[in-house]
């Protein structure tokens, strides 16, 4: 057992609040950045009698989630960018058998084989269902190795919750920094959780149960994504978190989300003592997109940057979300990271144009 | 379809008794009844996980009076693993194609057989795709016909071997049974069962993976009838995959 206080990267802290959470089963492939969590899981899973499989591909390694999550067991697999890719297909019956699972995504530079440094260029693939067919997964994005660990621990009890795969969105630089992490902090249960009665455990005392995502009778599958669609519809309504720094009686704001949301900070800090009144909104749901305190927070402001390490996604919700706001885009793909310094010449910029 | 009642034969008390939506000569009802019949002999009905496949079997489950799930197309043995890891006092077994099994899971069941997972494996081999209208399997003969290989496949022309399935795993460690029968005759329809319950047992012993691959008739895309479909096993598909125990 790990004592309370300790340095982890954020890789190994998210293995340890899937297994504080009560992860059963475990199945990944290796890939960078997220070898630590696959590492960890297959050190301490085995010696708390729970399953690590390391599986021949990240195809094999989702479904074997599907497996356990029949079972009526918690289940997680990691990856990063091209693994998950990958993964879809699994996620996609997932939600169709509505089958609670967690996938942990450590993105990493793409398109294609890409690279292995940071990256936030799978936002779109997380917040639109990734793989086919009609369905979101709740995505969570932390920005720091303790964030990383309540937010595994929370996306259990929601997932269980709506019955759903879901998501955390980290990248490499959540993944592999270390920090100070405290385990302390209280677990369970966020909610009160429904009984598995789906699981199949053997038709002992009830009638046989399936799980199944083809529906052939007319109209029933129209029916089982009217279905979905209210489960969509009340995550989106209930789930939105966000975080905000130095956000009150601002004029600007900027909006960006994990391991970039550091930086801006340290850059609102700079721009404030040049007496420019700027605050930073975070999403920490990316699906559902935070909406609603997004546009409290950003009432008053007169213009609005967006800043990613991507070529510009999360930018597309900021507008859907404020179609008549000023809304300026900073971004870098390929692992490159908009720096502090360029942040604060882009805004500058911006604010006299 | 109509049940005879016979002794040995009689309906399986864990055989829903519902319309069969398989194509008349079709293997596939025969060996659910097998596998339904020993599930019952067994006494495992209630301790029970079929996984079904992506194919003709799909909706296997609506025979079966036990828990049972999907799969995605070639993942069979994959979602049972995670079954059979999390829940190892019940019996689980996948039941596929050949499409499933040997094409698009051929990474999923030999990395499932190589690692030992104590799961059966029911594996139809009838030559084809049958629920996408007939194409070529990994499994279609040298000169057979199919929607995909119109002259007749021709390994000449890229389009590749017939591929044996049993013989390949047999050689993994991980593999404790492997047997090849099939449903073209009563006496084979017989030894299948026996194989079937072989299988079973070898899992609920924790031996290891076990494999059962029967050759069936797929009447409808072979365009024979029923019998013909039978003979044709008998003479022409015997002749690339030889009946009989591989391993024990
Ligand atoms: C990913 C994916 N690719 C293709 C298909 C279409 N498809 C459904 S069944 C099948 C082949 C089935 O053949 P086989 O496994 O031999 O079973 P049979 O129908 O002959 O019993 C295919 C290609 C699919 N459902 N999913
Ligand atoms: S197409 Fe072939 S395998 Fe499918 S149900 Fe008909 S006979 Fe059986």
């Amino acid at each position: 057992m790990v004592s309370e206080n300790i340095l982890m990267t954020g890789n190994e802290a998210m293995a340890q609040a899937a297994i504080t959470a009560g992860c059963h089963f475990y199945a990944g492939y290796p890939i960078t950045p997220q070898n630590e969590l696959i590492a960890y899981m297959a050190k301490h899973m085995p010696d708390q009698e729970r399953v690590f499989i390391q599986a021949e591909s990240e195809l094999a390694a989702i479904n074997m989630v599907f497996g356990a999550a029949a079972s009526g067991k918690r289940a997680m697999t990691s990856s990063s960018s091209p693994g998950i890719s990958l993964k879809q297909e699994g996620i996609s019956y997932l939600a169709a058998a509505e089958l609670p699972a967690v996938i942990i995504n450590v993105m990493r530079g793409g398109p294609g084989l890409g690279n292995i440094a940071t990256s936030q260029s799978d936002y779109f693939q997380a917040t639109r269902g990734g793989g086919h067919g009609d369905y979101f997964t709740p995505c969570f994005a932390p920005w720091s190795v303790q964030e990383a660990y309540e937010l595994v621990k929370l996306i259990f009890d929601l997932s269980d919750y709506y019955r759903t795969p879901s998501l955390i969105l980290a990248d490499a630089i959540i993944g592999q920094m270390m920090e100070p992490l405290n385990l302390k902090t209280k677990y369970p249960i966020s909610r009160k959780l429904p009984q598995k009665t789906w699981a199949l455990t053997g038709a002992r005392k009830r009638k046989p149960k399936v799980i199944r995502s083809l529906i052939l009778k007319e109209g029933a599958l129209c029916e089982h994504n009217e279905h979905l669609r209210k489960k969509w519809e009340e995550i989106k309504a209930k789930e939105q978190r966000f975080a905000t720094y130095k956000s009150k009686a601002i004029e600007y704001l900027v909006i960006a989300y994990g391991s970039q949301a550091r930086l801006i900070q340290e850059a609102v800090d700079i721009l404030r003592k040049d007496g420019i009144k700027i605050g930073l909104f975070r999403p920490i749901s990316l699906w559902p997109y935070p909406v609603k305190g997004l546009k409290k927070t950003s009432k008053d402001v007169k213009k609005i940057f967006v800043v990613e390490q991507s070529l510009g996604q999360m930018v597309d919700d900021v507008r859907l979300a404020l179609p008549k706001n000023e809304v300026h885009f900073l971004g870098k793909a390929g692992g490159g990271i908009p720096d502090v310094g360029q942040i604060i010449k882009f805004i500058k910029k911006k604010i006299k144009t | 379809m109509a049940i005879k009642e016979s002794k040995k034969f009689a309906k399986a008390k864990s055989l829903n008794e519902v319309d069969t939506h398989y194509c008349s000569g079709c293997g596939h009802g025969i060996v659910h009844h097998l596998i339904t019949q020993v599930i019952d002999e067994l006494n495992m009905a209630e301790n029970t996980i079929a996984i079904a496949p992506v194919g003709c079997a799909v909706i296997a489950y609506d025979y079966w009076a036990f828990d049972s799930s999907e799969a995605a197309h070639g993942r069979t043995l994959a979602v049972a693993t995670g079954i059979k890891r999390c829940q190892p006092d019940k019996l689980v077994f996948s039941y596929q194609g050949d499409g499933d099994l040997a094409s698009i899971g051929l990474a999923e069941t030999i990395h499932a057989a190589n690692r030992g997972e104590n799961i059966s494996c029911i594996f139809i081999n009838n030559a084809c795709y049958g629920m996408t209208g007939g194409q070529m399997a990994p499994t279609t003969l040298v000169g057979q016909k199919t929607a995909t290989t119109p002259k007749g496949r021709d390994p000449g022309a890229g389009q590749g071997w017939p591929l044996q399935i049993s013989e390949m795993l047999a050689k993994l460690n991980g593999v404790k049974y492997v047997v090849r029968s099939s449903v073209a005759t009563p006496a084979k329809v017989k030894e299948t069962y026996n194989y079937i319950k072989k299988a079973f047992t070898v899992q609920l012993n924790r031996e290891g993976f076990s494999l059962v691959e029967i050759l069936s008739s797929c009447p409808t895309v072979w365009r024979l009838d029923p019998v013909q479909s039978n003979e044709w096993i008998n003479t022409e598909m015997v002749k690339q995959f030889p009946l009989g125990v591989i391993k024990e």
